[in-house]
């Protein structure tokens, strides 16, 4: 009974762990960019399709798909405002680049998550769920939500690797995180493939944030902490490495489930803290990392 | 002899005593010291702005000041409110506190719900020496560390319910409303990792076997959590009556998961974001059935000041008070009472003067417990002074439960939940 518990339980959360982190490593093996807003742009999505179903009135699902519009246009305004403004800056020296866009995704994460504490106070909110109600599978009580999100996370995984590996469009961005250069040479626009990857981020972080926001609720608190994890994750998983990243997330997320069962919920998230720790000496580039 | 005649004549006399040459430094600083006497009395208020329970603060102290004011103020001065938003964090308390004190030169200072802040601030009111309540702070270690050295220590007080006063008030509810009224036997306490919880659970762990629980476990969980599965789950194959909750930090996401989950075990307890007139919202509706400890609820006339401060609260901010809402209300008046009486803003004047409070405010009558008690300066509980409330969320609605006098509806549990009365 507390084995097929763990299993179920386990299974959701590594999946939206898995949805998480897969946006967060794919900007990064494309565009080189570790975006540290990214908790911030997740607790977005799910804070408006929050309030767009609570205030507005809008139903379960325009509210989730407002949620997804919202993360869209931040992740877009990221790129045009922040990534692509200091990438073509003169006052900014190439070799600091890399650290000024990072020290900026930080700084405009905060303001995002300042921005929604102002608007919509620091509580928690939960994004109205679209399925309710429990199913019982093996004897466990589980939500009929939390196998939506699963299946959710594993649809939207699933289409991005069929787009990445089947569609041409996908194939150039694979192409760009091998070898920019290259691409460049067969006559594809760069910064096409870059504001594309962002698009795609921006889908994926909304799917995520709102999911989460159904799942468990999110206040603005949690930008911080979910950028932590899913940086934690992809760390783990090996920078860039979109296999990697879900590899760690459901190592992250049953390590996580095994010790709220088995030892405490207190201590939840140290075990995977230390394993992060005990790769980094053992194998610093992770578990499938590439560099 | 006026107030001013006094400084005159007290700053003539040291003129003596010191000679010329300080008379011309003293005669600056006499204006001076009129401008603090005679000047409005400011009232420092730090809060968790941008937090729904803390916001309340100032606006609930801005009311009770304009009241006064209105009024022609405390024997012709008026009272005014300096704000500071702390962002929930002790590090900025402090720094707003000193900047208060310092700069602002209030009279006396208004702070936090949040113990974390309050436990940092306390050693800053003894340094300066400025009055400080806290509205909502709950940790016996504030009102424990002015017993342990009260001299130094004696500029704080606790304006809300200690945790093991609070503690002793559930127990009263849980035996009145479960043992007597369901006929509940076993008990689960969930409570969050954080300052307050502990003596919370300490007093919990020993009122409850008083009352006729079995007390099956006590889960303590950080207050990060986000996925409350394990916890639910565990708890569930415990097979308790009851989950007995002291959550404040969390709220939101154990009550969605709550219901998600169809965890088929009420919860009573403390639930702080309960209290609050958004937290339908804010859950969904999940929070149906989620039964509170509180020290008002809507439409419940705890004393005859209750529902007019409520009124004015909805007419001026459009939201009703959270519970250091109406405590926040209160000191405002405590405060300009005590000032009163004192004839001065002098702070060891005021505290003597403080602690002679005898005030019916909006959640009970207010007297503080004396020198010599353990939890010295924190409020005196139990019938005739604070006995708290305990009130279900039905269907968007805050209905009072307990106690019976002051109840306005009957306990209603959604379809999920299975009430074992007599064990299980």
């Amino acid at each position: 009974m507390l084995f097929w518990q763990i299993l179920i339980d386990g299974f959701a959360i590594s999946s939206l762990y898995a949805l998480g982190a897969t946006g967060f490593t794919l900007i990064f093996g494309v565009t080189g960019v570790l975006n540290l807003s990214h908790g911030a742009i997740m607790v977005a999505a799910a804070v408006a399709a929050w309030a767009a179903s609570g205030n507005l009135g809008a139903g379960a699902y325009s509210g989730a798909a407002f949620g997804l519009v919202v993360a869209l246009a931040l992740s877009l305004a990221t790129y045009y405002l922040i990534v692509r403004r200091l990438q073509l800056s003169r006052a900014v020296r190439e070799e600091e680049k890399e650290i000024f866009i990072l020290t900026a995704t930080l700084l405009w994460g905060i303001m995002i998550q300042e921005a929604i504490a102002y608007l919509y106070t620091n509580n928690a909110k939960t994004v109205l769920p679209i399925v309710e109600g429990v199913v019982s599978i093996l004897g466990v009580r589980t939500p009929a939500n939390e196998i939506f999100t699963a299946l959710v996370c594993w649809a939207t995984i699933g289409a991005l690797w069929v787009f990445v590996n089947r569609s041409r469009a996908g194939k150039a961005v694979l192409a760009a995180s091998m070898n920019p250069r290259g691409v460049t040479l067969l006559g594809i626009e760069l910064s096409t493939v870059y504001v594309g990857v962002w698009a795609i981020y921006g889908a994926l972080a909304g799917v995520a944030g709102v999911l989460l926001g159904m799942f468990l609720g999110v206040s603005s608190y949690s930008a911080g902490p979910l950028t932590a994890s899913a940086f934690s994750i992809v760390v783990l998983g090996g920078l860039g490495s979109v296999s990697g990243s879900l590899i760690a997330a459901y190592v992250v997320g049953y390590l996580e489930t095994l010790t709220a069962y088995l030892v405490s919920p207190a201590y939840r998230a140290i075990p995977a803290l230390l394993l992060l720790v005990a790769v980094m000496y053992v194998r610093p580039r992770g578990l499938m990392g590439r560099r | 002899m006026s107030r001013y005649e006094i400084a005159m004549s007290r700053a003539a006399g040291r003129r003596g005593a010191l000679g010329m040459a300080t008379a011309v430094l003293l005669l600056t600083i006499g204006p001076f010291a009129w401008a603090q006497d005679q000047g409005p009395i400011k009232i420092g208020v730090i809060a968790e702005a941008q937090a729904v329970a803390g916001s309340s603060i100032p606006q609930a102290a801005q009311l009770a000041a304009d009241e006064i004011n209105a009024k022609g103020g405390v024997d012709g001065r008026k009272i005014e409110i300096v704000s500071y938003d702390n962002h929930s964090s002790s590090a900025e308390s402090v720094r707003a506190f000193q900047r208060a004190v310092n700069e602002d030169h209030v009279n006396a200072v208004i702070a936090s719900y949040l113990s974390e802040a309050v436990l940092a601030l306390e050693p800053w009111s003894a340094r300066l020496k400025t009055v400080m309540i806290t509205p909502g702070a709950a940790s016996d270690v504030i009102t424990a560390n002015i017993a342990k050295d009260y001299e130094h220590n004696k500029y704080a007080f606790d304006g809300y319910l200690t945790s093991s006063a609070i503690a002793g008030l559930v127990c009263d509810a849980a035996k009145d409303m479960l043992v007597d009224g369901l006929k509940m036997k076993t008990a689960v306490m969930m409570s969050e990792d954080a300052a307050w919880t502990t003596p919370f659970d300490a007093g919990l762990e020993a009122c409850l076997p008083k009352i006729g629980f079995k007390v099956l476990d006590n889960i303590r969980f950080s207050p990060d959590t986000t996925d409350f599965t394990p916890i639910f789950n565990k708890i569930e194959g415990e097979k308790p009556d009851v989950i007995i909750t002291g959550i404040s930090h969390v709220g939101v996401q154990p009550t969605v998961q709550w219901k998600s989950q169809q965890v088929p075990i009420p919860m009573f307890g403390v639930s702080s974001q309960a209290t609050n007139s958004t937290f339908w919202k804010d859950t969904n509706g999940a929070t149906e059935g989620v039964l509170y400890q509180g020290v008002s609820g809507p439409g419940v006339a705890v004393t005859p000041k209750t529902l007019p401060f409520v009124d004015e609260f909805v007419k001026k901010y459009g939201n009703t008070p959270s519970y250091c809402g109406y405590t926040a209300y209160d000191d405002v008046y405590m405060i300009a009472d005590a000032i009163k009486r004192a004839g001065s803003v002098d702070s060891d004047r005021l505290v003597a003067a403080m602690e002679a409070t005898d005030y019916v405010g909006t959640i009970g009558r207010i007297q503080f417990l004396p020198q010599g008690d353990p939890h010295v300066h924190g409020l005196k509980t139990g019938a005739g002074f604070i006995t708290g409330l305990m009130l279900q969320w039905q269907k968007g609605v805050q209905v009072n439960m307990w106690p019976a006098a002051l109840a306005n509806g009957k306990l209603e549990f959604p379809s999920f939940v299975k009430i074992a009365s007599g064990g299980n």
